[in-house]
């Protein structure tokens, strides 16, 4: 076991590296940096001073061994347009987005497996039928789109719910059900798959045999045999929740990661563009990571076999 | 018991699924024929009319016109050739890579397999939206610009599933049999592994199209995808937001179409996976 986590730790490790170089590259390789960031006005000097002051005439490898080189004293460069330091900037969006996340997740989890597992155990009952259009509709609603008829509806028609800003709880509810109905579909979906899975084993029958209840048979029985696969796809979808809350935080006004992200990206701030990029890409190999070793733990036989 | 119902319902999904795509395809397609007007031709004096079922509307503009004095029905006829065509695009690039890569990482298995799944766990921590973003804004947004970045990027489900299903084949007799008569590890891959992932190819493609789908819509509506004047279902929500109020319909209904042809795309989708073939 201690062989197997330190193997994925180098693994995380030597991924990071391999995106930090990719984002680097695939940033300064898509086009003309200084000539972006200088605008349409600036004259031929102008940009080249520019391409001078910002580094960018340098070899590519010589850039980026000298931004690494910053990155692992913990320096992540300025913001080119506040002049802030990255990390600061990041620091002061990120919480934003992680709360945004993480109740999004939350919201997830809590319709999903209820859903799933009522949908599995009552194959062809109303509970399966709600489900199934659950999960289809929620993987055809495009979020910009759901987000704007959320609040149109919610926040302006009804007025119940802010549709803008960060300030309190209550402006969090239509960016966290938007968000969440994103990854609703998936994890229903594996939980369902999971658990009638489950429900078609030999210690199903014995427990039903014994007169357990239908409550006792699937949550104490059932759901702890079928979890492993919901922790690591809510581990990857976490990941992927703060990547893709760029739509909902633009929508719904919200200064987190996402949105700084898109406008860092319409300013040519490129020192905060490639930050972000590797920064999410670091969460996502720890939660990995995390769920791996989550998993170990509800699960002895992983921690033997491997 | 219930297995027995399963196939009704199935041939339901993908029945109603395949008409749904046919339809929006069939219209797309032929959109010269089927919009009355060309949808980008503008005209001021006539520009946000309302709809026909409002009681100022008129048949000459059955969904009304938009800020532009454009015909709104007509550009949400040719805005389904811009989804339909980045749906077949990403995946004609990204179906071929993925399917390579878990095709070698799932037949050599070993070393060879380990190099692979670490270029896929490389790809699945790139975070795709932000990264197309910067991409597609530092080239210049375009249409072409983002469905290739978006197909050279969402090829990792076509290579986690194929790699798990060659896994599968690998052990079995047929392929054992194939490589005693003397075939080559090219002519097993070729000849007996990939006709056998057929359906799973089938099934990740449409839930890639879907996918690119709404990922080429979200882009366009943060103003880093498909460029004005093209009409785009997500570039024509974007435009249309600040009106929301006064003619609700002009961001309703492209979300709608984009709605219907995801949904159309994942019944098709369904009906293939819960066959039980996939």
């Amino acid at each position: 076991m201690r062989n197997f986590l330190l193997t994925r730790v180098g693994v995380g490790l030597l991924v990071t590296v391999i995106v930090s170089v990719l984002a680097f590259s695939l940033l300064r390789l898509s086009g003309d940096l200084a000539l972006e960031y200088a605008g349409v006005n600036a004259t031929l000097a102008e940009i080249e001073l520019l391409r001078h002051e910002l580094g960018l005439d340098r070899p590519l490898p010589l850039q980026y061994i000298d931004w690494a080189q910053d990155l692992i004293t913990g320096n992540m460069g300025y913001s080119l347009f506040t002049q802030e330091p990255v990390s600061a900037l990041m620091a002061s969006h990120l919480s934003v987005t992680a709360k945004l996340a993480g109740m999004a997740l939350l919201f997830a989890l809590i319709v999903s497996i209820p859903l799933g597992i009522a949908s599995a155990y009552k194959q062809n009952s109303w509970v399966h039928w709600l489900e199934t259009a659950l999960v289809t509709l929620g993987q055809s609603v495009p979020s910009f789109w759901l987000a704007l008829m959320l609040s149109a509806f919610f926040g302006i028609y009804l007025g119940w719910l802010p549709v803008a800003g960060t300030e309190s709880l209550r402006h969090f509810v239509l960016p966290t059900i938007t968000l969440g109905i994103a990854v609703l579909p998936v994890l229903t979906r594996i939980t369902k798959t999971g658990i009638a899975e489950v429900l078609r084993a030999k210690f199903i029958q014995t427990a039903r045999a014994k007169g357990l209840s239908t409550a006792q048979i699937l949550i104490v029985h059932a759901l702890p045999n079928a979890i492993l696969p919901i922790v690591s796809l809510a581990s990857v979808q976490l990941g992927q929740l703060l990547a893709g809350s760029v739509v909902v935080e633009t929508v719904f006004a919200m200064d987190g990661i996402g949105r700084l992200a898109l406008l860092s990206i319409e300013r040519v701030d490129f020192p905060v563009v490639q930050a972000i990029v590797i920064c999410l890409a670091a969460v996502y190999v720890l939660l990995t990571l995390l769920a791996d070793i989550l998993n170990m733990l509800i699960d002895p036989r992983l921690r033997i076999n491997t | 018991m219930t297995d027995l119902k399963q196939p009704q319902k199935l041939t339901f999904q993908l029945k109603s699924g395949l008409c749904l795509v046919a339809l929006i395809i069939t219209i797309a397609v032929m959109a010269p024929w089927f919009a009355p007007y060309d949808p980008y031709v503008q005209d001021l004096a006539i520009r946000l009319q309302p709809p026909v079922w409002t009681s100022a509307g008129h048949w000459t503009h059955p969904f009304g016109t938009d800020g532009f004095g454009r015909d709104y029905l007509s550009r949400l006829i040719y805005g389904g050739r811009i989804s339909i065509s980045i749906a077949v695009i990403v995946v004609a690039i990204s179906a071929p890579i993925g399917i390579l890569l878990g095709l070698i990482g799932g037949y050599f298995g070993g070393r060879i397999d380990a190099f692979i799944m670490f270029i896929i766990t490389t790809r699945l921590s790139l975070p795709v939206v932000l990264v197309t973003l910067a991409i597609v804004s530092i080239t210049g947004g375009s249409f072409i610009t983002a469905a290739l970045v978006l197909g050279l990027l969402f090829w990792d489900r076509f290579a986690i599933v194929i790699r798990a299903a060659t896994q599968q084949l690998r052990a079995r007799q047929f392929i054992l049999a194939a490589r005693a008569t003397g075939a080559s590890h090219l002519q097993v891959i070729a000849r007996e592994v990939l006709p056998n992932v057929g359906m799973q190819v089938l099934a990740i493609s449409t839930i890639e199209m879907a996918h690119a789908i709404l990922v080429e819509a979200a882009l366009s509506f943060l103003g880093l995808g498909v460029q004005p004047p093209l009409a785009s279902w997500g570039l024509m929500v974007a435009e249309a937001r600040d009106l929301f109020f006064f003619l609700p319909h002009l961001v309703v209904l492209p979300g709608l179409a984009i709605c219907l042809l995801v949904l159309g795309i994942n019944l098709i989708g369904n009906g293939f996976q819960s066959s039980g073939r996939v």
